[in-house]
């Protein structure tokens, strides 16, 4: 077993504080759509506009870290070993077979883990957040020249939220995947992640 | 030494006053009723005046009748009657600004009290003027302009309802038969006793719309004349209040407002320091964005204040009258009937009657701008048949989503020409037998009506089922009191049915949640299989 420091504290910090704002929007948000009732339209609207500008400002600091560690070069896409990774979750694991993947503090992210986060980053976050604000100041995009109804800004929206929500299901059940199944967990929490030294013999 | 001490207490003393009232002063401010606050800051209106009309001579005269009070007056307030005359208080009629189409009570129908034509002598009961009782009104004689209406502080001036405008001048029974007897008013003491136009002066017709207490508008009753807070936070005395010539007066006797042709959205805003052609909107007071909440400012744009302000009409004591059918009246055996509350809800006079109170009101895009039908309209009975029908859509910037009162009936039509029969209700005299109210028959009352309206006639009549919109505007409610978010922004909320606009909460792509849901279910339904199947592997692993 070797324990690698994996997740800096700004990193763990972001990604709990991001869970919590996000679960935070998923719950008002559904309520705006109608989902259910609970807080009531207001109270849900008000959290949610809330919601959205904490994500704001997070977003912002997390973009800066990213440029000033450099920790952006972690999400650079490669194909490289994708088709593993696909064979490794769909065969490979229930055989027992090792991880193709090992993770370093260099290379933290596996392909899959790339894209998808890669993703979750460059397309769901920003039309979210883009849609949202266009939301909140519909009423000034005619003066900014911005003509959209406010159907469309919803749907694409409403699109979006769906395509986080089937993230967040993968995503929460993929950390059971680990090592053990809370060995990602934990390293989220703590920053370190115990790697198995060589994994076993292959095959058994 | 002694200087010192003398000092000394009076510093004692001068703390010790400030404690007592620093104690004494907040609780005193508490304690004072609201009731009190709003006594001190009611309108001085004697002090206000230059003139005490109880020190003019001509006034302290016995006048012979109403008439004579009116001569009085214009003996000083030269221009006054001129003004009065260009009114529509006079005129009953107006034109329609985009059409050119002349409107007002003189020319349209409605399915209330239907027409005013050959029904004179009662509804000219609320004619700002004297003896409007046939065709032949004289329109251009200053001296039958009715000052005391609308002037009168005392309470003690009424207009005769079927003294074509007069009061009585001999004691008088109304209505016939009732035992209620009418006493001549002392004009010398009313015109001594003149003012301003007041809640009570304005709603002595306005209140009484259709024939009695708050059967008209819906946002308007008898209990205007003193609201509490709850039911109108503008007129009610612990409330601002305010008096109907606040907003709806323009100068020169000048009013304010109309029910024809509505200010829907002010862009204009404030009226001061400019004013603009109607002082009596929202906005004239309140300004284009008159809420703390910039989110709840956006919704300006497309939902008028009312809609959100006025929960529900009719909130006042009195219920409002939301259905009349005329085709059921003339049945003297079944006699007036009354409902539980008290609600006379069949009159062999007017036939049957649905009231209601607490309205919710229904919701229409709207621009200000009316279809209004008069007197000789073609109508196809056929399909529904609009007394009158707001204009308004979503794509129309001037339209807002405003709220109505939707009244209903059922009238007489002719069948042959179709159009809404005139109904002579009112006998002109005592001989007079052609009325509805004095043989309780149809045929001659339509043919009377229809020859006084100069229209033809076949001579024969069925019913027809009308709708008329009122656009609902008073009552406002506190602030407290007003529609929540939640109450338009879900499905089947206030808004349901409204369309041409995205409403959060009421509104979705359909498809779009369909396949969100599906993704959704697939994502969970992978994980569930994945992770069973690696329990159910888990013995592989080692």
């Amino acid at each position: 077993m070797r324990r690698v420091y994996l997740y800096t504290r700004y990193e763990r910090f972001w990604h709990w504080a991001q869970a919590l704002i996000l679960i935070g929007l998923g719950l008002t948000g559904a309520e705006i759509h109608g989902v259910y009732r609970w807080l009531g339209f207001e109270e849900a609207y008000e959290l949610h506009t809330y919601f959205g500008w904490a994500l704001v400002v997070l977003v912002a600091f997390t973009i800066f870290w990213h440029f000033t560690t450099g920790q952006w070069k972690q999400y650079i896409p490669t194909l490289d070993r994708v088709d593993a990774m696909i064979r490794f979750y769909t065969v490979g694991m229930f055989r027992g077979e090792p991880h193709p993947y090992k993770k370093t503090e260099l290379s933290k992210l596996n392909p899959l883990q790339r894209l998808t986060y890669l993703g979750f980053k460059i397309i769901i976050v920003p039309v979210l957040g883009t849609t949202g604000l266009l939301m909140i100041y519909y009423n000034r995009l005619p003066e900014w020249g911005i003509h959209v109804s406010l159907g469309t800004l919803a749907a694409i929206h409403t699109a979006a939220a769906f395509l986080l929500l089937a993230f967040f299901i993968v995503h929460v059940y993929m950390t059971t995947t680990g090592h053990t199944v809370f060995s990602n967990i934990k390293a989220m929490i703590t920053g370190y992640e115990e790697i198995p030294e060589e994994s076993p013999a292959a095959g058994d | 030494m002694r200087d010192k001490r003398v000092l000394w207490w009076m510093l004692l003393g001068f703390l010790l006053v400030s404690l007592a009232a620093v104690q004494v002063l907040p609780a005193y401010a508490e304690s004072t009723p609201v009731s009190v606050a709003v006594q001190e800051q009611e309108r001085q209106v004697d002090d206000e005046s230059t003139a005490d009309h109880t020190k003019f001579e001509i006034l302290k005269q016995d006048f012979k009748n109403a008439v004579e009070v009116t001569k009085a007056c214009l003996s000083c307030h030269t221009e006054a009657a001129k003004q009065v005359m260009a009114t529509y208080h006079w005129t009953w009629e107006r034109t329609d600004l985009p059409t050119g189409k002349k409107v007002g009570k003189k020319v349209v129908i409605n399915n209330f009290c239907v027409a005013v034509v050959s029904n004179w002598r009662r509804c000219t009961s609320c004619h700002a003027g004297y003896g409007w009782k046939d065709a032949n009104f004289d329109f251009t004689n200053e001296e039958l302009v009715d000052c005391l209406v609308c002037h009168d502080t005392t309470g003690k001036y009424k207009k005769f309802p079927p003294g074509a405008g007069h009061p009585v001048y001999e004691p008088k029974e109304f209505p016939p038969g009732s035992g209620k007897i009418w006493e001549p008013p002392n004009l010398s003491e009313i015109a001594q006793h003149v003012g301003p136009t007041s809640r009570n002066t304005c709603g002595a017709c306005h209140f009484y719309g259709g024939g009695g207490d708050g059967v008209k508008h819906g946002d308007m009753d008898s209990t205007l004349k003193a609201p509490p807070k709850e039911v109108d936070v503008h007129m009610s005395p612990e409330g601002a209040n305010l008096v109907c010539s606040d907003c709806h007066y323009k100068g020169t006797h000048r009013i304010s407002g109309s029910r024809y042709h509505v200010t829907a959205k002010d862009p204009h805003g404030k009226d001061l320091p400019v004013p603009d052609e109607n002082p009596a909107t929202c906005e004239s007071c309140h300004g284009l964005a008159p809420m703390k909440d910039a989110k709840l400012n956006d919704h300006v744009d497309k939902v008028a204040c009312q809609t959100c302000h006025i929960p529900a009409f009719a909130r006042g004591d009195k219920p409002t009258k939301m259905w009349w059918d005329w085709s059921k009246a003339g049945d003297k055996e079944r006699g007036v009937e009354k409902d539980e509350n008290g609600w006379v809800t069949y009159d062999p006079k007017k036939g049957e009657f649905i009231w209601a109170k607490n309205v919710t009101p229904t919701y229409l895009w709207f621009n200000g701008k009316m279809d209004v039908m008069t007197l000789g309209e073609k109508i196809d009975p056929t399909q529904e048949v609009y007394i009158n029908k707001p204009h308004g859509s979503p794509d129309d910037p001037e339209s807002r989503i405003y709220p109505f009162k939707v009244f209903r009936g059922k009238q007489g039509y002719d069948p042959v020409n179709k159009v809404l029969l005139v109904p002579h209700l009112m006998p002109y005299n005592e001989e007079d037998k052609t009325a509805f109210w004095a043989s309780f028959k149809w045929g001659p009352a339509f043919e009377e009506g229809m020859k006084a309206a100069g229209l033809s006639y076949s001579g024969k009549y069925d019913w027809v089922e009308t709708t008329m919109y009122w656009p609902i505007t008073h009552m406002v409610a506190p602030k407290e009191k007003a529609l929540q978010c939640g109450d338009c922004h879900t499905k089947g909320g206030r808004l349901e049915g409204v369309p041409g606009v995205y409403i959060p909460g009421r509104d979705r792509v359909a498809w779009l949640d369909t396949v969100g849901w599906t993704l959704t279910g697939l994502a969970l339904l992978g994980v569930i299989i994945h992770g069973g199947m690696r329990i159910a592997t888990a013995s592989r692993k080692k």
